[in-house]
C-alpha cells in the first residue's frame, strides 16, 4: 500500500499525514514535492494534506491547483485512483475542479480549531467502507475558510447523488446550522466526486489516529481505505 | 496595455468580511446598508488593441483569477 503525500510551499499537515499513514498505519508513505511531474510508481492513494499552500494567495488552494504534481494527480484520479484532500487539500481539489463547489471564509470570520462531530452520510465508498451510515466521528477542525458553498442546482445534484459523505452534527448526531461551526451549506463537512474516488473534507482525520492526541476516530477513514485496497 | 479586473462576490454569496466592515462603520456612526468587499487586479497585457487585451484578460479570469462558484469579474481596459 503506497500513499503519495504532496507538499506545497506552505503545507503544514504533510508530516501529520506521513505519521498517520506511515508510522500508525504502516503504509509506504512517500513525500512528494509539488514540482514533481509524476507520482511515485505504484501509488495507491494520494493524500493531499492541509496547510496554507502559497500563503492562501488569490484564493485558498488556487495556486497549488496549478502545480506540476496536480496535473499528474488529475491523471491519476481520471484513471480511478484514490485521492483524499484534507482541509487545504479539499480547497485545492475544488480549485482543481476535481470536486464541485468552493470554500469561503468561515461565517464567524474566525479561524476555528476544535474537535467537532461528524455524521457519516455515505458508506460503501473506498473511504467509508468500514463505517456505518449515521455513525458519529469526533475529529478536529482547524481552518478559517471551511464554509462550503455551491450554487443551488449543484447542491441539489450533489445531495441527490449522495455526494455528501460527512455532515457536521452534535454529539448525538443532530444536524443543523447550530452544529455547523463554519456556516457550510447543509452542514457539509466532506464530499466525494461522482465516481467515488476523490474525497474532500475540512476536518482532519490524520490528527485523530492516536489516543495521546485526543482520539482515534480518524482511523475509521484509514482503515476503510486500507480494507478496500487490500481486497484489490 | 493596462487592464483592470474587478473581482467581486456573486450576489447571495455571504461576505463575512464585508459584514465585519459594515459593523465597524456602524460603530463609527456611519449610515450604510451593505458593504461588499472585492479584489482589484491590475494587469499589464501585451496586446495590439483593446479588444485583444480584453479577450486575454477574460481568458486569465476563466483560468485562474476568478472562481465562478463564488465570484464574478468586470474587466476594464484602461
Amino acid at each position: 500500500m503506497r500513499v503519495a503525500i504532496p507538499t506545497f510551499p506552505g503545507s503544514n499537515c504533510d508530516h501529520d499525514a506521513l505519521h498517520a499513514c506511515g508510522t500508525v498505519m504502516g503504509w509506504d508513505a512517500v513525500p512528494v514535492w509539488h514540482r514533481s511531474e509524476r507520482l511515485p510508481e505504484g501509488t495507491d492513494l494520494v493524500f493531499i494534506p492541509g496547510g496554507f499552500s502559497y500563503g492562501d494567495y488569490l484564493r485558498c488552494g488556487a495556486i497549488a491547483a496549478l502545480s506540476p504534481i496536480m496535473a499528474d494527480i488529475k491523471r491519476f484520479a481520471d484513471q480511478g485512483g484514490l485521492v483524499a484532500g484534507i482541509c487545504n487539500g479539499f480547497q485545492i481539489l475544488c480549485e482543481a475542479h476535481l470536486l464541485p463547489g468552493a470554500l469561503l471564509r468561515n461565517e464567524s470570520l474566525r479561524f476555528i480549531h476544535k474537535d467537532v462531530h461528524l455524521r457519516v452520510e455515505r458508506t460503501g465508498l473506498a473511504f467509508t467502507g468500514a463505517m456505518a451510515v449515521g455513525q458519529i466521528l469526533r475529529v478536529p477542525i482547524a481552518h478559517a475558510e471551511g464554509n462550503y458553498t455551491l450554487d443551488r442546482d449543484g447542491l441539489a445534484a450533489l445531495e441527490a447523488r449522495g455526494g455528501v459523505v460527512f455532515r457536521y452534527c452534535s454529539a448525538e448526531g443532530e444536524t443543523g446550522p447550530e452544529f455547523t461551526p463554519n456556516g457550510a451549506v447543509n452542514g457539509i463537512a466532506g464530499i466525494v466526486n461522482e465516481r467515488g474516488n476523490v474525497l474532500g473534507m475540512m476536518p482532519h482525520p490524520e490528527r485523530a489516529v492516536e489516543d495521546v492526541t485526543g482520539g482515534t476516530d480518524g482511523l475509521w477513514l484509514f482503515k476503510s481505505i486500507g480494507g478496500m485496497l487490500s481486497k484489490v | 496595455m493596462k487592464v483592470r479586473v474587478l473581482v467581486s462576490l456573486k450576489p447571495g454569496i455571504l461576505d463575512p468580511q464585508g459584514k465585519a466592515v459594515e459593523q465597524g462603520l456602524h460603530g463609527f456612526g456611519f449610515q450604510v446598508e451593505q458593504v461588499r468587499i472585492g479584489r482589484l487586479i491590475e494587469l499589464e497585457v501585451p496586446a495590439a488593441d483593446r479588444a485583444e487585451a480584453e479577450t486575454r484578460a477574460r481568458a486569465m479570469c476563466e483560468k485562474l483569477l476568478v472562481n465562478p462558484v463564488m465570484e464574478k469579474a468586470s474587466i476594464e481596459v484602461l
